[in-house]
Parts: structure tokens; sequence; C-alpha cells
């Protein structure tokens, strides 16, 4: 019996079925990350058996929108450019100013007893305010906060609060220290209810 | 003058394409491990807006989306114009919305059911009137944790 010879399997289409699995896969599937901005929402309202306590006007920064997408920030008619100055000032407070924010001392890891402003913004908007205006002042109110956190990380410790966000996963006094900045400048957003604050819907 | 006679006719060998499929399969690998698979098909108008201060979201098999948005030009003939919710594949109301965490729950471990965010991709043009009924409604069912889905710009302009 003679040996047949094995001729050898031809892979001249091999490329070809991968380039075809290739673009299935590249068809398919989606490679964003997605990206934005991250909020709490308040637990949900239980019975409240007892009002809340009442907050003084000096602490609540007020912000308005109406369903004509314009701001009303304090009383005052403004634009969305100049509401992040306007926040960032509120936030950080003045000591001796009656219109500003209290002060309440707080124990702080690594900082010892800190004043911290007692601030609350306070947001509300219509039902016919556009999402495109909401993101917008919800933007410039994080970056208010995000800014002075940046202030004070650099003053205190020497790095920019992105640095510190970047390290505290990897050492625990960037942790620490990550942690202060955060309790200096809490975000206290709060959201009202929705009404009518009037223009047309 | 035989030095500069043509020589015969000599082919140029072919290019060698053995390596060929293993660079393709290389690079299919390459796509299979980075991408995720597309999920939803979209049914509503998606243009989210721009914001400066974003984060990113780590792990995505933890993320739940919510579209809301016109419907897409095609089925407005249908659904009409207003804004609707999208949850999975299909138009839904803000009543499913509590049974819709739910049903996201069960799908995850259990010790990672408080962990999920729940990304709302909201069209930049819709009215805040539907969203805070989305919000009120994921409040109601303890789904805390929420991402307003922006994509990345420099400068806001007003």
């Amino acid at each position: 019996m003679a040996k047949r010879e094995i001729s050898e399997i031809n892979a001249g289409s091999m490329a070809d079925i991968a380039f075809l699995l290739l673009i299935f896969f590249l068809v398919t599937t989606t490679m964003d990350t997605d990206t934005g901005l991250i909020r709490k929402l308040p637990p949900p309202p239980e019975d409240l058996t007892e009002p809340p306590p009442p907050i003084k006007q000096r602490n609540i920064f007020e912000i308005l929108v109406n369903a004509n997408d314009q701001l009303l920030v304090e009383g005052e008619y403004m634009q969305v450019t100049e509401l992040r100055e306007k926040a960032k000032e509120f936030i950080k407070s003045d000591v001796g100013n009656p219109n500003m924010p209290e002060f309440k001392e707080e124990q702080i890891d690594g900082l010892g007893l800190y004043p911290v402003s007692k601030q609350i913004i306070s947001l509300q908007n219509d039902n016919g305010t556009s999402y495109d205006m909401y993101i917008k002042v919800q933007n410039e109110l994080v970056a208010a906060y995000n800014e002075l956190r940046n202030e004070f990380a650099q003053q205190k410790f020497g790095k920019t609060y992105q640095e510190l966000t970047q390290q505290a996963a990897a050492s625990e006094t960037a942790e620490q220290q990550l942690d202060a900045v955060k309790k200096v400048y809490p975000q206290r957003i709060s959201e009202a209810e929705p009404k009518k604050v009037g223009g047309t819907n | 003058m035989s030095k500069f006679r043509k020589k015969g006719k000599k082919s140029q060998p072919a290019v060698n394409t053995a390596a060929l499929p293993d660079i393709v399969f290389m690079l299919l690998f390459f796509f299979m491990v980075t991408t995720t698979m597309r999920e939803t098909t979209l049914k509503v108008e998606n243009k989210i807006p721009f914001a400066t201060e974003i984060e990113k979201l780590e792990r995505k098999s933890l993320v739940s989306y919510i579209y809301i948005g016109k419907p897409i030009k095609e089925l407005q003939p249908v659904f009409g114009t207003a804004p609707r919710i999208q949850l999975n594949d299909a138009f839904k109301t803000k009543e499913d919305i509590f049974q819709f965490v739910e049903m996201e729950r069960d799908e995850r471990d259990e010790a990672e059911r408080n962990l999920i965010t729940w990304s709302l991709k909201v069209d930049q043009k819709t009215e805040m009137g539907i969203v805070t009924d989305v919000k009120q409604e994921l409040r109601k069912a303890n789904a805390l944790k929420i991402n307003y889905s922006t994509k990345k710009t420099d400068k806001i302009l007003n």
C-alpha cells in the first residue's frame, strides 16, 4: 500500500473569515465609556412627624430657573456664565459679613477643629426648563465646588484636587486629605420639588 | 550586448500573505476585549448635553440606562413627538420605572445591588417635567445613585 500524500489545507481564505468576524464585532459593539455628572438623590420622603428645622436665609443660596431658561439667583437676574463666581463667593463665605453663611466648627481628621460654612444651595426649576439649561446650572455649581476644593487642596497639601482623587485609591494619606477637603467644602445642593416658577410652557 | 538583454519573462514573486490572518485575528481580539456589546437600539432622539466637570463611570456592568427624548423620526407617525421614556428596548411610562429598577436589581449579585448607578441619557431639548417625574420615581424605588450622562467639553457657552 503506497502512502498517499496528504495535501496541505488551503488557508488562503482564513484572512477573509477573520475579516468577517472583525467587521461583525466592529458593528455590534461600542467602545464609548459613559461619562457624566454623578449625583445622589435624597432618600424617599418619609411621613414627617416634625417639620425640619428652619434654615436661616443667610445660609441659603437660592437659584430659580424658569421655563424660558432664565436664571434668578438670590433675587437677581443672571447669566449662566456669572453663576460660578457668585456661587464660589457664597460657598467660601466671609466671617464678618452678616449676609454670608455662618460657620460651624467641625472636627476634621488631619485638620482638627475647622470652621465649615453652613452653606446650602437651593435649586428650583420649572417643569418647562430645558434639560440643557438644567445641566449647565448643575455643571456650574459642581465646578464652583471643585474649584474651591482645588484651591484649598493646593494651599494645604500642595496638590490639586484632581491629583488627590487619583491618588486616593493607592495611598492612605491622600485618601485622608481628600476626605478633609470634601469636609471643608461639602457639596450641598438641594433640589426643591418642582413648581411652576413662571414663564410660558 | 547580451548584458542588456531582457531576462526572459520572470514575474515578481507574489507577496507572502500567510501572516495576514494572524494580523487580522490580533485586531479582532483587540476589539473583542476592549468593547462591549450594544444592548439597546435607540428609539428616542438622544443628543446628550455637554459639561466640563464630568466623571467617568467605572464599572459598566453596574450601570443601568434610562433614555428620555422625542421618538425618532421613523416612529413619530405612531408615537407622536412628545418626549418618552425608553427602558431596555421599549417605550415605557413613568409607572414602569419601579418595576424596571427591581428587575435590574435582580439581575445583579446581591452584594452589588446597592452599587448600581442609574444613568439618565436625556436629550438636551427635553423639558425638565418628565425628567423630574423619573427622578421622583427613582427616589420611590430607592435608586438614589444617578448620573446625568453628558459629554466632555472645555468651555460652556451661554
